[in-house]
């Protein structure tokens, strides 16, 4: 008799005409999703291409200028202007106007010509640590190379050892190939939790909830009446993701979109409880929107989506472990740019669906008590 | 509880010693009262005098602390959801959805009710026609005015043919003219055996309904029809005597009258002065007193107290007993 789903059809067929009738809202969350994409995809690019370089050239002769020639071909450096002392070279860095700065010693050309070690000087701003690491990386191999160079001129030789690096699955380094397909994790928990949050958190102001509880509906027929629109609006939002990324940002899906499609299933659970947790917090719809702000951050930040996992202090690296994002996305990237199957994307999988029901218990016992009760 | 079912007809709403606690605070103290069907019931109090709280109880929003509570037959506790299902609510701010017209409105809550298409369809055409929105169905709820709103409300509050419509400040925000066909409305649906639990700060609502009580602090302080609560000894003690004092320069006539022996208490009303007196105050010598002030009474004549007056006269008695209590 008891029906504990009782009121769902009612409560899911008046959140449809909610979401028809509200138009501003559903095109902010569907097109504000695509200029994040068009952000991220066009406008960023993480690869470090031509940083500013300021040169001091006290030699001036061939060999020096064989060496800049060579900074200057890794695509790495831009010289953008030549000083003729110390204070010059410095001032160009701590002005911001460049990034390196080259000094090459006036008796460079001399000590190499009489086998002697000649040391070239290359300042770093360190205030970007990407651009930092990659001058590095650049001039040591750059250094490393002219130096093998010249002692195995008269010899002849090969190099004993010879590395052949060849990076698999985003061959070109594209930046849209590494950030569409964790942007699509996050956009998606913005989207689903917002409108969850936003849906309740309504009818909490306008005390259309209060009016509800007097009546039979039940709440898991209440809450999954709320639910279900926003589940479907997540799904056509994926949908509509994936086409930008394949058809505008050429990104290619190498996986099966079924199998995405399966796994967004418990992460969208997630997002909407998350929506439900923060309604049960916030009284308004400003409240409710700086709450659900604070649920993205980590999202955001610990994921792995921007910043690699492998980097973090141990205690950041065992947080992200709990944050649902870091499985999505681990499930986007290897879906869409390794081609991952099932089998190697299992225990992704598992761990957000449990999350998925651990939390959609939560949300509702929650939802039950504070909302409810409250 | 046994108390309750000696009535050879059994209330509307019946509670015994109904008490809700958060935390500390005792927002509802050991409240009992019975409302007998197709009663108008004027459930009156200052705002955070637990009114709101009172309904939550016993519609189940909120679980009771201590006491029982039967609502049209049923246990509060027990089944709270039977309850849900014979009771009808209107919250005062008119919980309608604002982005659906009148019609999804009253089609959603239908459904919530599992009303079958069939009766659906009559309830809507009686409600309709009751209500008279005829006009308006396919208008969203958000550009009704607050009469409107308030008929809609109700319109979707009586769609499953509740016996008992629980009203909190249905006249909040609202038109007199609006206020007062909805009190003709409230009459005709009595006289069809409906009970209605109102809340309201109007006094002039207050007084027309058949039963009325008074919540104070989280405790009852008058209970009864209007005209028992007049003559409640605590608002008319003995050997006391109400009069209207009419007068210009109202305000200078009720300093100085105030400080004549024999008033015990006096306060405007309108163009007049409502005071309690001693029995054997002397009228004349009072006439006479504010002429020497320049004050010409034009009229002076006995009066019945007010509800208005219960009300005042029990919230001092209520508020001497509660100091005393605390000192």
């Amino acid at each position: 008799m008891t029906n504990i789903f009782r009121g769902f059809g009612a409560v899911f067929y008046k959140e449809v005409l909610h979401v028809r009738r509200d138009a501003a809202t559903l095109f902010f969350s569907l097109v504000i999703p695509l200029l994040q994409m068009i952000v991220l995809g066009f406008a960023i690019d993480t690869n470090i291409r031509q940083v500013n370089t300021v040169v001091y050239n006290a030699d001036g002769r061939r060999e020096s200028r064989e060496l800049l020639d060579r900074l200057k071909n890794s695509d790495t450096f831009h010289i953008m202007r030549y000083v003729q002392d110390d204070n010059a070279l410095n001032d160009a860095i701590i002005s911001g106007r460049a990034r390196v700065g080259v000094k090459i010693p006036v008796d460079y050309s001399d000590r190499l010509l009489h086998h002697m070690s000649a040391q070239v000087l290359v300042l770093i701003d360190g205030s970007d640590s990407s651009v930092a690491g990659q001058a590095i990386n650049v001039t040591t191999a750059i250094g490393l190379d002219e130096s093998l160079r010249r002692v195995l001129q008269d010899r002849l030789a090969a190099f004993p050892v010879d590395m052949r690096p060849k990076i698999l699955f985003n061959p070109d380094s594209r930046s849209p190939n590494f950030f569409l397909p964790g942007l699509t994790a996050v956009l998606l928990l913005n989207v689903t939790t917002f409108l969850t949050a936003f849906s309740i958190v309504r009818e909490k102001e306008r005390g259309t909830l209060e009016q509800l509880f007097v009546t039979p509906v039940r709440p898991m027929g209440l809450l999954f009446g709320k639910l279900l629109p926003y589940l479907g609006i997540g799904f056509f939002e994926l949908s509509m993701i994936l086409a930008f990324m394949r058809f505008v940002f050429l990104v290619p899906i190498h996986g099966s979109v079924p199998l995405l499609a399966l796994f967004s299933l418990p992460y969208l659970f997630v997002s909407l409880s998350i929506g439900i947790l923060v309604s049960s917090k916030a009284n308004t719809q400003s409240e409710a929107m700086q709450l659900s702000f604070l649920t993205f951050l980590p999202s955001i930040f610990f994921s792995g989506y921007i910043f690699p996992r492998e980097t973090m202090p141990w205690i950041f690296y065992a947080l992200s472990n709990f944050i649902p994002a870091t499985y999505f996305i681990n499930i986007t990237r290897g879906i869409i740019l390794r081609g991952a199957g099932i089998r190697h994307l299992w225990f992704d999988a598992l761990a957000l669906f449990a999350m998925g029901a651990v939390l959609i218990i939560i949300a509702a016992r929650r939802f039950h008590n504070k909302v409810i009760m409250a | 509880m046994a108390s309750a079912q000696q009535s050879p007809v059994e209330p509307a709403i019946s509670a015994e010693h109904l008490v809700r606690r958060f935390g500390n605070f005792t927002a509802v103290n050991d409240v009992s009262f019975r409302v007998e069907k197709g009663e108008i019931f004027g459930f009156l109090g200052p705002n955070g005098s637990g009114k709101t709280t009172v309904i939550k109880l016993l519609t189940g929003l909120l679980p009771l602390s201590g006491g029982s509570a039967q609502v049209e037959g049923l246990d509060v506790r027990a089944d709270s959801e039977g309850v849900r299902e014979r009771i009808g609510y209107m919250s005062q701010n008119f919980s309608l959805y604002y982005d659906l017209t009148v019609e999804e409105n009253l089609k959603f809550y239908g459904r919530i009710y599992s009303i079958d298409p069939a009766r659906l369809k009559r309830r809507m055409e009686e409600i309709i026609q009751l209500n008279g929105l005829g006009l308006y169905l396919h208008r969203l709820a958000a550009q009704l005015s607050g009469g409107w709103k308030q008929r809609l409300a109700l319109g979707c509050a009586m769609l499953h043919e509740p016996k008992l419509l629980f009203l909190d400040e249905p006249t909040a925000g609202v038109d007199p003219v609006a206020r007062r066909q909805l009190w003709d409305l409230l009459f005709e649906l009595s006289g069809h055996g409906i009970t209605f639990f109102v809340t309201t700060h109007y006094m002039d609502e207050a007084e027309r309904c058949s039963h009325v009580a008074y919540i104070y602090f989280g405790k009852i302080i008058a209970d009864g029809n209007p005209d028992s609560l007049r003559q409640l000894p605590d608002v008319q003690p003995q050997g006391t005597k109400r009069v209207e004092i009419t007068a210009p320069e109202i305000t200078r006539a009720l300093r100085l009258a105030r400080h004549i022996p024999g008033i015990r208490s006096a306060t405007i009303f309108g163009q007049s002065i409502h005071a309690l007196v001693d029995e054997s105050f002397d009228l004349d010598g009072l006439r006479d007193r504010l002429l020497k002030n320049s004050i010409a009474v034009t009229e002076i004549r006995p009066l019945a107290p007010s509800l208005e007056d219960v009300f005042v006269e029990l919230t001092y008695k209520h508020q001497a007993l509660l100091e005393a209590a605390s000192d």
